[in-house]
């Protein structure tokens, strides 16, 4: 008996994939600032493609006409794009962007660059209530 | 004798139904109890040609431009000259300062130009000014005493000191939102300048006053700003009638401080968001402001334009013709002394487009 229940120990701790248990809510301050620093460099890389010309083809950044990120309502979408004719995500209007202004070449939904871009918009946003839709 | 200045006229010049058809331009009528004390200027800025390489510039601020030059050229009556209010060019460089005169050498106007933050530090204005001219100036037009500053310079130690080459200093300085910039200055050489010039001319004699940046504080992160915009304003506090004209900030912005009326004037290049629409700041813009419509960044020259400027008995009026949009008057208002925009300026006349955020 007391081999089958050492057994089963055992084995539910092999399928939870770790020797020692570790409880959700027992993350600790060190991994706060760990998750803030990963977040912080992805913001960073995203500065430095928004004033950066690495995205362009003519030399004009992103900065030029959205300082800080300014006038990019991230808090606004999905909402209807008029010009579009649909509702679209603010990654649509990021590449609409870089076609446009920046005479480059669209970015993958899911790049690297494309959730900097993003992370950084955000940022610059925060504390700003989500308003979805609107104008 | 009383005459009626017709901007219907406008585009005479043109000769040509069609084209004026297609100009955005809604125009404005307007008459002045004394005609021979009025008188107009256009006023062109901010056109940031910027340079790709070889013979290529950025296509979409050229045609800016170019369109300003064309339109300015089409007014009739016929402005007595043009102001540039500075940022012909992005980066300083030569191409770019030839490039923006060139297209600027249509003009058939005599032309005062006004030195940009862009303009200036890669050589500290060298170039520019054996195209143009010196950086700051003063001349007299039909009884109205004009002054031209150089209010981008800094702190000598940023300048001279920081940076490893000129480039690189240009770049930083280019960047509106740089933390590594530095806050714009008219600085004490011109202010000495400035007083001597100023004790020249009577108190009663109409100023006006032309900068690139703002002679006033109104969001530092950005240098919509003048680090000695006191120093300036108290200079010219002895002046009846004292008008301020400033470009960099790329967007209708007005105030009245005391004496002086400030007014600001469009890019040809591009539009900049209202510091009020940055989370993270507070900004000083006048509360009595209307704003300019949000842009349409679909449309390439919305939000942009230029505008022509009456002198109407010693304050100016100033007109936004802009694209896209219907055309904008801020004037002075003497009864309530300051300037006014003559359709939004009332709370409930305002449109949704002008709530920025």
């Amino acid at each position: 008996m007391n081999v089958v229940k050492l057994t089963a120990l055992i084995l539910g701790l092999l399928l939870c994939g770790a020797v020692l248990p570790a409880l959700a809510d027992e993350f600790t301050e060190a991994d706060l600032k760990r998750w803030e620093g990963e977040y912080q460099s992805v913001v960073e890389k995203g500065r430095a493609l928004w004033v950066g010309t690495e995205l362009s083809s003519n030399g004009v950044a992103c900065a030029q006409c959205h300082p800080n990120a300014a006038n990019t309502h991230p808090e606004t979408y999905p909402k209807f794009q008029k010009q579009i004719g649909k509702v679209a995500e603010l990654r649509h209007m990021i590449n609409w962007c870089i076609r446009n202004p920046l005479e480059g070449a669209d970015l993958d939904f899911d790049s690297a660059e494309m959730l900097a871009l993003e992370a950084y918009i955000a940022w610059e946003r925060r504390n700003v209530p989500l308003a979805p839709g609107k104008h | 004798m009383n005459k009626a200045i017709h901007r219907r006229d406008f585009l005479k010049g043109a000769g040509a139904l069609a084209l004026a058809a297609s100009l955005p331009i809604n125009l404005v009528e307007m008459a002045f109890a004394d005609s021979s004390q009025n008188f107009t200027f256009a006023y062109i800025s901010d056109a940031h040609i910027q340079h790709i390489s070889g013979s290529k510039f950025v296509r979409n601020w050229d045609r800016g431009l170019i369109r300003a030059v064309a339109e300015t050229n089409l007014l009739n009556p016929k402005p007595d000259f043009v102001l540039f209010g500075g940022d012909l060019a992005q980066l300083g460089t030569k191409a770019e300062l030839d490039h923006g005169a060139e297209i600027m050498s249509a003009l058939r106007y005599k032309t005062h130009y006004v030195m940009g933050e862009h303009d200036y530090y890669l050589d500290m204005g060298e170039y520019w000014e054996k195209l143009f001219g010196p950086q700051y100036y003063s001349f007299d037009h039909k009884g109205v005493h004009f002054i031209v500053l150089n209010s981008v310079r800094t702190y000598d130690d940023w300048t001279y000191n920081r940076w490893p080459t000129a480039e690189q200093r240009m770049l930083e300085m280019a960047g509106l939102d740089n933390p590594n910039g530095s806050p714009f200055m008219v600085g004490e050489v011109q202010r000495k300048w400035l007083k001597a010039d100023l004790d020249k001319v009577d108190k009663k004699t109409p100023l006006v006053v032309l900068s690139h940046s703002p002679l006033q504080k109104i969001y530092k992160g950005w240098n919509f700003w003048t680090e000695d915009a006191e120093e300036i304003q108290e200079l010219l506090k002895p002046f009846a009638k004292v008008n301020v004209i400033y470009g960099h900030v790329h967007q209708i912005q007005y105030n009245q401080i005391g004496n002086i009326s400030f007014n600001a004037v469009m890019a040809t290049a591009w539009p900049w968001p209202y510091p009020q629409s940055y989370a993270q700041a507070e900004s000083l813009l006048p509360k009595m402001t209307v704003p300019m419509n949000r842009a349409d960044p679909f449309f390439e020259r919305d939000a942009t334009g230029w505008q022509f400027i009456n002198v109407n008995s010693g304050n100016v009026d100033m007109t936004f013709t802009l694209y896209n949009n219907a055309t904008r008057t801020v004037r002075y208002n003497p009864k309530t002394g300051r300037p006014e925009d003559v359709t939004y300026q009332a709370e409930a006349a305002r449109i949704p487009a002008q709530t920025h955020y």
